[in-house]
C-alpha cells in the first residue's frame, strides 16, 4: 500500500506545497485537503504545514482551530492518527489543545530565517522514529512567534514524560523555553516542530536532507501498520 | 518646491467639494453648467497648460471626478511625461527580435504590466522593478510593506504565479539619526509583507550614501512564471462583458499616492503626508493571488489589471483604452470601507490588494464561486461597451464621461531642457591618483577598513527577516551573486535574478554608470553559470524639471539603451521615479538595472563559496586602475571624482560566454564577481562562505598589490577550478578572448596574500558580521 498523507490548506498556508513534495519523496502520497471541508479524504496521517492561517489574525493559529476540517481532525487525532504541525501548524495544533503550551513572539522580535541544528530527543513517535536518539539533524527555522512557551508544570510533565521531541542544539535562537524545537502528545501520535523539516530535503534547495526523516518515518510506520 | 507639485502641508483628499460624501458630487450636467467654477487642479498636481489642456480635450471644464481622475493618471508616475521621449530608446534599440523557442524571447514587452520572457520547455517569466520609494520615507513599514504588494499585483496581472522578490535599498547614511527609524521600518515592512505572502526574497541591495538621507531608494522586483498558454493582457473587449472589481474593499488610503507623493519632491511636512501612504493586508493579497491563478487556470478571464498607482482611475482607463472599447462604471457598487467617500475620492484611491477583470456574462456566476471559495469580495461594478467612452455614474447622475485613452496614453509629453551640470567636468578633472595609497604594511587595515563600512559589511541582520525557502525552489539566495530559482523540478530548468546600481558612478558620469550597473548586474547572473536573457530597470533620480537632472536621466537612459542593445538583452519594463530629492538637492542620479538569465540547469549553478581544498584559483578578466567612484576612494577618503571604470561591454560578454560553457561543463566549482572594493573584498566573501565553514586561500598578485587588490575594474570573476579542468578552462578562456590569471589555490583557514599580509577568515567573518548588528540592534 501507499501511505496517504493528507496536507492541509487553510487560507494563508505557504508551505503545504512543501509539505506535499517532502511527502512524495518520501515514497507517500499526497492527499490535498482543503480548510472548508469536512472529511479527512481517508487520509492515514495529516500535515498542518507553515504559513500565516487567516493573516495570524487574532493570535497564530487561533481562527484556523475552528475551521471545519477540523473538526474530523481533532477527535481522529485524539484517536490515534499521526498528525505533525509544522511552525504554522505547531501554533493550530496548540490552539486546539493537542499540544499543550503556546508558541509567543521570538526574543529580539524580529522574524528569523535561519538554519539550525535541533536534536532529536524522542524517536518513539511515527513522524521520529527514522531518526536516532539524540541524533543531530539541520532544518530551517523560518518565523517571527516561534518561541515555545509553557507555564513551569506543564515544562516540568513535560520532561518527565518525555515530549520533548526535539530540542535546539546550541541554545534556542527565539528564547523558546528549555530550547524546546518540537513536543508531542501524551500518545505521541501528534507532534508540533517550529522549525521545517520540509525545507530540508534536498541540498539543492536547502541546508541538506535531514529533515526528509520526518516523512519517511511516517510513510515507513504507514505501510508496516 | 516644483512647480505644480502641491505644498508640503496640503491634505490629500478629493477636490473641493467632493470630500464629503454626503454632499451631491460634481456632474457632468453640472459641469456643463458652471464652466467658470474655480477647480483646486493645482493641489492635485496639475499645471494651469495641463488643466486648459483638459478642458480643451472635454469641451467642458472637467467635474471633479473626472479632474481627479485625470490628475493621477496624468501624473508624473503614472504617465512618464517627462521620461517618454526618453525611454522611446529601450525599443527602438533592441537588439533583434529572437526566434520561436529560443530563450530569451520577449512574449511581451514594454507597456504592459511586466514584459515576459520565454525561457523554453513552454515556460516563461514576467519580472519587473518598481519604486516605493517616498511612502517608505513617509512611513517606512507600510510604504515598503505595499511597494511589494503592488509589484507582486503587476506580476499576477499578466497570468503568472509570482514565485520571488527581491529589493534594492539605498539609505542616508548607516550611522545617522533617521536611517535608524527609516532602515528597521522598510526591512519589517518587506518582511512582513513578503513572508505573509509566501514568496521567497532572493537578494537585492543595500547601500548607504549621504544623498539618501532625506530620500530612501526602496526598489522592489518580483519574478512570476507562467506557462505560454496562460499570458493575460489588460484588455476590456467584447460589448456586454462584465467589469468585475475584486480583492479589498476601497478606503479612504493613498488617496493622491501617485501625484502629490510620487511625483513631488520632499519639501517638509512629510507626516502631513502620510494619508497619501496605502496600508497593506498580505493576507488579502496571498488570497487574491491564489483566486487569481484559479480564475485564470479556469478561462474566466477575458482581462485583467491590477490596482496599483491611480486605483480604480488606472484601471478603468487603462483597460478601456487597452481594448479600444467603451466602459461604463456605478461608483456606487464599488464596495468601500469608508461610506463616505465621494467619487473623486473612490477614483484617486490606492486601497492596496485590489484587481480588476473583464468577465463574459456567462462566466460570472462561476467567476463569483471562485472568488467565494477563497473569501475574496467580488462586485460587478460596470460593464464593457462599445461606446469607446469611459462613463461613471454615482447616485444616478454621470460624473465621468471621457475617452479612456486621453487618460490613459495621450497624456502630456514634455521635453524637458537638460543641461549638462555646472560642476560635472571639474568632478571628473578630480582624480583619485591624487590621493595617498596605503603603504604595503597597510594593505590589511585598508581591506578591514572596507570590509567593515556599511555597505560592504554581511547583510545577514537584514537577510534573515526575509523568508528565502519558502516555495521550495530557491537555489541561490542573498548572499550569493544572484537568486535562483527552480522553474521546472524534473528537467532542473530555472533562472537567476540580481539587480545592481551604483550612485557614485552615475554621479561621475550617468552614461558610463547605467551601463556599470546593467554590466554588474549581467555579470552577477553570469556568475552563477546562467545565460543573461532580459532587463528591467528603476530609474531613480531627482526633478526632472531640474535640467541638471535631466541631463543625467537622459544620460542614462542613452547609455543603458545602448548597453542593452550591445549585450543583446532588451529591456522588458520597468519604472521611473523622479523628484527624489531634499529641497533643490537631487540624489545621485541612480539607475537600478536588473538582470534575468536562464539556467538550463540549476543543480550546475554556481556558489560563490570556495568549495575545495588545493583547488586552483584564477582571476578572469583584465585589472587596470579604476578608483574613481571606487569603495576605496569613498569609504576611506570620502573623495568622489575622476572618471567611473571603463566600461568594456566586450569584455562582460566573453566572460559571460565562458561562464555559461564553463558552469555547463562543470569546469568551475564556484565563481564571484569582483565590483565594489575589488578582488580584496571578493577573495574575503568567498573565503567567509566556504561551502563547508570559512575556506582559506594562498594568493600570489601580479603586479601592484594595491590595484591588483583594490580596483573596481568591471568584466571580472575570481573563480575557484574544477579538479582537473585547468586546460579545458584556459582553452575555453583562449576561445572567448578572456584573460586568465592564476591567483593561487583554496586551503588553510586564512587568507594570504603573498608579500602582503595574512589574515584569520574567522577574522574576516567576524569584522563584517558586526556592523549591522552594532548599528541596528
Amino acid at each position: 500500500m501507499t501511505a496517504r498523507v493528507g496536507i492541509v490548506t487553510f487560507p494563508g498556508s505557504l508551505d503545504d506545497r512543501d509539505a506535499a513534495r517532502a511527502v512524495r519523496r518520501a515514497g507517500g502520497e499526497a492527499v490535498p485537503l482543503w480548510h472548508g471541508d469536512r472529511g479527512l479524504r481517508g487520509a492515514d496521517a495529516v500535515v498542518l504545514p507553515g504559513g500565516f492561517s487567516y493573516g495570524d489574525y487574532l493570535r497564530c493559529g487561533a481562527i484556523a482551530r475552528f475551521a471545519p476540517v477540523m473538526a474530523d481532525l481533532v477527535p481522529a487525532a485524539r484517536s490515534g492518527l499521526p498528525v505533525l504541525g509544522i511552525c504554522n501548524g505547531f501554533q493550530i495544533l496548540c490552539e486546539a489543545h493537542l499540544l499543550p503550551g503556546a508558541l509567543t513572539h521570538n526574543a529580539g522580535l524580529r522574524f528569523i530565517d535561519r538554519e539550525v541544528q535541533v536534536r532529536i530527543e524522542h524517536n518513539g513517535t511515527p513522524w521520529t522514529s527514522g531518526y536516532g536518539r539524540q541524533q543531530e539533524i539541520t532544518v530551517v527555522l523560518k518565523s517571527g512567534q516561534g518561541a515555545y512557551l509553557a507555564d513551569g508544570a506543564t515544562l516540568a510533565r513535560l520532561e518527565a514524560d518525555g515530549q520533548v521531541v526535539a530540542r535546539y542544539a546550541g541554545g534556542s535562537p527565539n528564547g523558546a523555553a528549555r530550547d524546546i524545537a518540537a513536543v508531542t502528545n501524551p500518545a505521541g501520535n501528534v507532534v508540533g516542530i517550529m522549525p521545517h523539516p520540509e525545507h530540508a530535503i534536498d541540498p539543492l534547495t536547502g541546508p541538506g536532507g535531514d529533515g526528509l526523516g520526518f516523512f519517511t518515518s511516517v510513510v515507513r510506520a504507514l505501510v508496516a501498520r | 518646491m516644483s512647480a505644480g507639485a502641491s505644498s508640503g502641508a496640503q491634505t490629500p483628499h478629493g477636490p473641493g467639494t467632493a470630500a464629503a460624501g454626503t454632499a451631491a458630487a460634481d456632474t457632468v450636467a453640472a459641469a456643463t453648467v458652471t464652466p467658470r467654477r474655480p477647480q483646486p487642479y493645482a493641489e492635485l498636481g496639475l499645471t494651469e497648460e495641463e488643466y486648459q489642456r483638459i478642458r480643451a480635450l472635454l469641451g467642458r471644464r472637467p467635474t471633479d471626478p473626472e479632474l481627479a481622475l485625470y490628475s493621477v493618471m496624468w501624473s508624473e508616475h503614472c504617465s512618464y511625461k517627462s521620461s517618454r521621449r526618453h525611454l522611446r530608446q529601450f525599443a527602438d534599440k533592441a537588439p533583434p527580435v529572437k526566434g520561436d523557442g529560443e530563450a530569451g524571447r520577449l512574449l511581451a514587452g514594454i507597456g504592459h504590466n511586466a514584459g515576459v520572457v520565454d525561457i523554453g520547455q513552454g515556460y516563461a517569466v514576467t519580472f519587473k522593478i518598481e519604486s516605493h520609494n517616498h511612502p517608505s520615507y513617509v512611513e517606512p513599514f507600510q510604504g515598503a510593506a505595499t511597494g511589494v504588494g503592488g509589484i507582486v499585483r503587476d506580476i499576477l496581472a499578466m497570468g503568472a504565479r509570482p514565485v520571488a522578490v527581491m529589493d534594492s535599498l539605498r539609505f542616508g547614511p548607516a550611522g545617522a539619526p533617521d536611517t535608524a527609524r527609516v532602515l528597521p521600518g522598510v526591512v519589517g515592512g518587506i518582511s512582513f509583507y513578503g513572508n505573509c505572502l509566501g514568496l521567497p526574497n532572493i537578494g537585492g541591495e543595500l547601500a548607504f550614501d549621504p544623498c539618501y538621507a532625506g530620500n530612501p531608494l526602496v526598489n522592489a522586483l518580483c519574478v512570476g512564471v507562467m506557462r505560454h498558454e496562460d499570458l493575460r493582457f489588460a484588455v476590456a473587449r467584447g460589448a456586454g462583458n462584465k467589469v468585475i472589481l475584486f480583492g479589498a474593499r476601497t478606503g479612504p488610503d493613498g488617496i493622491g499616492g501617485a501625484s502629490v507623493l510620487a511625483s513631488a519632491s520632499f519639501g517638509g511636512g512629510e507626516a502631513a503626508k502620510r494619508p497619501s501612504v496605502q496600508v497593506g493586508d498580505p493576507f488579502m493579497e496571498k488570497l487574491l493571488v491564489e483566486c487569481c491563478l484559479e480564475l485564470g487556470a479556469a478561462g474566466l478571464l477575458a482581462g485583467i489589471q491590477d490596482l496599483g498607482a491611480a486605483g480604480v482611475s488606472c484601471a478603468t482607463a487603462e483597460l478601456a483604452a487597452g481594448g479600444g472599447s467603451g466602459m461604463t462604471v456605478n461608483l456606487d457598487l464599488v464596495p468601500l470601507r469608508d461610506s463616505s467617500l465621494g467619487p473623486a475620492e473612490i477614483l484617486m484611491s490606492e486601497s492596496q490588494e485590489r484587481m480588476m477583470a473583464i468577465v463574459e456574462p456567462q462566466h460570472v456566476a462561476r467567476f463569483a464561486g471562485i472568488c467565494a471559495r477563497w473569501d475574496v469580495p467580488a462586485t460587478v461594478i460596470g460593464e464593457v461597451t462599445g461606446t469607446g467612452r469611459l462613463e461613471m455614474t454615482w447616485r444616478g447622475e454621470v460624473v465621468v464621461d471621457i475617452a479612456p485613452q486621453t487618460a490613459a496614453s495621450q497624456g502630456p509629453v514634455y521635453d524637458r531642457p537638460a543641461a549638462r551640470p555646472a560642476g560635472q567636468d571639474a568632478l571628473a578633472a578630480d582624480d583619485p591618483a591624487r590621493l595617498p595609497r596605503p603603504a604595503p604594511g597597510e594593505l590589511l587595515d585598508t581591506m578591514l577598513t572596507l570590509l567593515s563600512w556599511p555597505d560592504l559589511a554581511d547583510k545577514t541582520w537584514v537577510t534573515e527577516q526575509y523568508d528565502r525557502h519558502v516555495l521550495g525552489d530557491t537555489v541561490l539566495a542573498a548572499p550569493e551573486n544572484a537568486g535562483v530559482i527552480r522553474v521546472d523540478e524534473r528537467t532542473g530548468l530555472g533562472v537567476a535574478l540580481a539587480t545592481d546600481g551604483n550612485g557614485r558612478y552615475s554621479r561621475l558620469d550617468p552614461y558610463a554608470g547605467a551601463q556599470l550597473a546593467l554590466a554588474e548586474a549581467y555579470r552577477n547572473v553570469a556568475a552563477t553559470g546562467a545565460r543573461p536573457a532580459a532587463v528591467t530597470n528603476c530609474l531613480n533620480f531627482g526633478s526632472p524639471e531640474d535640467p541638471a537632472v535631466m541631463w543625467q536621466f537622459a544620460e542614462a537612459v542613452r547609455g543603458l539603451a545602448d548597453g542593452c542593445a550591445f549585450l543583446g538583452t532588451p529591456v522588458t519594463g520597468g519604472n521611473v521615479s523622479f523628484y527624489n530629492q531634499t529641497g533643490d538637492v537631487p540624489i545621485h542620479p541612480t539607475p537600478v538595472v536588473g538582470v534575468l538569465g536562464v539556467l538550463p540547469d540549476v543543480r550546475r549553478r554556481l556558489p560563490l563559496g570556495f568549495r575545495r581544498p588545493g583547488a586552483g584559483l584564477v582571476l578572469l578578466g583584465r585589472t587596470g586602475a579604476d578608483f574613481g567612484g571606487s569603495a576605496w576612494a569613498w569609504a576611506v577618503h570620502g573623495h568622489l571624482g575622476g572618471r567611473p571604470p571603463a566600461v568594456d561591454l566586450t569584455a562582460e560578454r566573453a566572460l559571460a560566454a565562458v561562464l555559461a560553457a564553463a558552469a555547463q561543463d562543470g569546469l568551475l566549482a564556484a565563481a564571484h564577481d569582483l565590483s565594489d572594493g575589488g578582488l580584496a573584498v571578493a577573495l574575503a566573501e568567498s573565503c567567509v562562505r566556504g561551502q563547508s565553514g570559512p575556506a582559506g586561500c594562498h594568493v600570489s598578485l601580479p603586479g601592484d598589490p594595491f590595484t591588483m587588490l583594490f580596483s573596481e575594474s568591471p568584466a571580472r570573476v575570481v573563480a575557484e577550478v574544477a579538479p582537473g579542468a585547468e586546460a579545458a578552462l584556459a582553452a575555453l578562456c583562449q576561445r572567448h578572448e578572456v584573460p586568465v590569471t592564476d591567483l593561487g589555490t583554496v586551503g588553510g583557514d586564512r587568507l594570504e596574500v603573498a608579500g602582503c599580509f595574512s589574515v584569520a577568515v574567522d577574522r574576516l567573518a567576524a569584522v563584517r558580521a558586526a556592523v549591522l548588528p552594532a548599528l541596528f540592534g
